[in-house]
This record gives structure tokens, C-alpha cells and sequence, in this order.
């Protein structure tokens, strides 16, 4: 009689397997900022559609995310932070990963162009296919400007958000764009500093591994220093007020303070205390890309009672 | 006795055919709650019958309002 128990182990995924190919975290910063988008934007939307725009904006991103994971299944095999990811470690096929990314991205596509409307369904197919084809097929690889370029995909949230209400771009929607966008930069080669030979072993042309860690350093500055004129230039169009204003102020001083000591300092210094300012520019980037977006949903929030804008 | 048992790889099996259902689930209910926001644009609406009745716009013209 056969034992059920014997069985070999199939590999088989259970369903949070599934959803961890959709990388939940970056999903729910990209469900922040698209409904950030899109309740600044200065066209009321149903809750039911706006509910369900951002849950399919989320899944489109989501989809990328499937398809990032089956294109990268081989560095993330090397890459201590991602070994553990469904793909590399066995328990979802490479193939199924980029079934359930196409599938999804289409899915995505439509439904929000039903809810919505075509232009924010256009923009969000343009996303994944940045995403997907541009940054992981092509750029990722070949590049260390690969996070500069790939930022933009996670940069187009809001902007898809703030279309669904309006139907269209504006300035608002392309400043938020570019606060992501110019953010990406010194956030991740953050990471990359602290993360030592991961991208290295991987094969993966990060500007550590390019160009070294003190060119590194010296672009997490300049960037830093690009970023705090978009980010305050933001606060004076419609979507900013005093509120945003102060809190951008101060969020951004504290971050060219903290490219300013990472610039400072040598690999030495780094090693002697574990890359403790690294790390601490790290965690402090997303406190202050979420309290930028919590900014402008501030302004409108109080709006009403007449505290909120300019 | 044997074929009772219960494996790990049911209980993963399992947990994923009834995350699928509840995916399917929570699809034709967004999509349904989609619909009734689309049709009804805001407004309230009476389903049982396809004619124009003014008795559903009086509301809104003895308040004056559009």
C-alpha cells in the first residue's frame, strides 16, 4: 500500500507564493502614492471607482513585479536578499511567474481602462512595459544608470492616479513624477553601499561595482541636492500649501544633511561602524518620500476648513 | 488509513485553490460595485423599470438644483 507520506516533495506553491511574485512592499508604496494621485487631483471621483483604480494600478504593478522576478530568477539565485524570492528558491516555476505577470498586467490594463479611463490604463501598460522590457530586460543589466532609468517606473503611480481623476497629465502630476523619480537614485545606491558584493557577485553593473563606492557617494549627493529643488517647486503649485511647505523644508535639509556626511566619509569610516549612516540615510529616504505624499494629501484633506493650499 | 493522512502538500494545495476562490470572489464583487457605481453615477437608482419617470427628477428641480 502505498503512503501518501513518501511522496516526494513536489515543490508545489501555496497561494502566498503567488502573491510574494507580486513583491507586496513595493505594491504598497505604489497603492500610496497612486491614491495620493489621484485624491489630490481636483476632480471628485466615485469611491467605488477610485477604489478599484488604485487596486488595479497595485496589480499592474504587480505584474511587473511576476515578470521582474521571472526575467531575474538567475541573479536572484546569487543575490543574498533575493534568494529566498519564489523563483529562485524552487517553489514557483520560472514560467509560471511569467504566465501569471502577463496575464495580470493585461487584466490590469483593461479593468482600469473600464474604471477609469484610457489614458490612465495607457499609462499604466506603458509602466509595466518600462518597467518589464526597458528596465529589467534591457537596462538593468547593462548600465549603472540602471536605477536612475528603472526609477521612472515607480515614479508613474501618482501620475496614473492623478489621471484617472482628471482623465489627463499636468505639471502637479508630473512634479509628483519627478519627486519619485529623482528620489530612486540616492535611495538605492544607499542600499547598494551597505549591501557590499551582492550586486558585484550578481553581475549586476551597479555604480558601486562600475565606478566605485566614492563616485558612488558623490552621486548620492548630487542627486540629493537635484531632488530638494523639485520637491519644494512642488510645494507652490496647486497640491502644496504652508503645510507641505514646512514639512518639505525640513524633511529635505535632514536629507542633504545625510548625503552630506555619506559623501564625508571613506570606506574606512563606513566599515568602522557598519555602514551605520548608510543605513540610517536608507530608512530615513522612506520616511521621506511617504511624509512628502502625506503632505499633499494633508493640503486637501483641510482644504474644507479652509487650512489646506495656498 | 494511509490515504487519509493529511500532507503537507494538501494543505499548501488547499490554501491556494482557496485563495483563488476568494480572489474570484472578491473580483465579481468589485466588479459588480463598479457597475452599480457607473450606472447610478452618484444618483440613486430604481432597477425595475426601463421608462423615464419624472417623479425621480422632482427632487432635484423643486430644490432648484440641476
Amino acid at each position: 500500500m502505498t503512503d501518501i507520506r513518501s511522496f516526494e516533495q513536489t515543490g508545489e506553491a501555496g497561494f502566498g507564493d503567488y502573491v510574494a511574485l507580486l513583491k507586496p512592499r513595493v505594491m504598497s508604496l505604489v497603492v500610496f502614492t497612486a491614491m495620493v494621485g489621484l485624491l489630490v487631483a481636483p476632480v471628485a471621483v466615485h469611491p467605488m471607482v477610485a477604489f478599484a483604480s488604485v487596486l488595479f494600478i497595485a496589480l499592474g504593478g504587480g505584474a511587473s513585479g511576476a515578470l521582474n522576478m521571472w526575467w531575474d530568477a538567475d541573479i536572484d539565485r546569487v543575490m543574498k536578499r533575493t534568494q529566498g524570492r519564489p523563483v529562485p528558491s524552487g517553489r514557483v516555476a520560472p514560467e509560471e511567474a511569467l504566465g501569471l505577470g502577463l496575464a495580470l498586467s493585461g487584466i490590469a490594463v483593461v479593468m482600469l481602462a473600464l474604471a477609469a479611463n484610457f489614458v490612465a490604463a495607457g499609462l499604466l501598460a506603458f509602466t509595466i512595459f518600462f518597467y518589464a522590457v526597458i528596465y529589467t530586460i534591457w537596462l538593468k543589466r547593462s548600465t549603472p544608470q540602471n536605477i536612475v532609468i528603472g526609477g521612472a517606473a515607480g515614479a508613474f503611480p501618482p501620475m496614473i492616479g492623478w489621471a484617472v481623476a482628471t482623465g489627463g497629465v499636468s505639471i502637479e502630476s508630473v512634479l509628483m513624477f519627478a519627486l519619485i523619480f529623482m528620489w530612486t537614485p540616492p535611495h538605492f545606491w544607499a542600499l547598494a553601499l551597505f549591501m557590499r558584493n551582492d550586486y558585484g557577485n550578481a553581475g549586476v553593473p551597479m555604480l558601486t561595482v562600475t565606478h566605485g563606492r566614492r563616485v558612488t557617494r558623490n552621486h548620492i549627493l548630487g542627486y540629493t541636492l537635484a531632488l530638494a529643488p523639485v520637491a519644494l517647486v512642488t510645494g507652490i503649485t496647486s497640491i502644496g500649501g504652508p503645510i507641505y511647505m514646512g514639512l518639505a523644508i525640513v524633511l529635505n535639509v535632514i536629507f542633504v544633511l545625510g548625503a552630506w556626511r555619506i559623501w564625508r566619509r571613506d570606506e574606512d569610516q563606513a566599515e568602522a561602524d557598519g555602514f551605520r549612516v548608510e543605513k540610517k540615510f536608507f530608512r530615513f529616504s522612506l520616511i521621506y518620500l511617504f511624509l512628502h505624499f502625506a503632505g499633499f494629501l494633508a493640503e486637501t484633506a483641510l482644504r474644507p476648513y479652509g487650512l489646506g493650499g495656498w | 488509513m494511509a490515504i487519509t493522512i493529511e500532507h503537507e502538500m494538501h494543505k499548501r494545495r488547499f490554501g491556494r485553490n482557496f485563495g483563488v476562490a476568494m480572489v474570484l470572489i472578491a473580483f465579481v464583487a468589485l466588479v459588480f460595485g463598479l457597475t452599480l457605481a457607473k450606472v447610478s453615477g452618484g444618483g440613486s437608482i430604481q432597477g425595475f423599470d426601463h421608462t423615464y419617470r419624472p417623479a425621480l427628477d422632482q427632487p432635484a428641480a423643486a430644490g432648484g438644483v440641476n
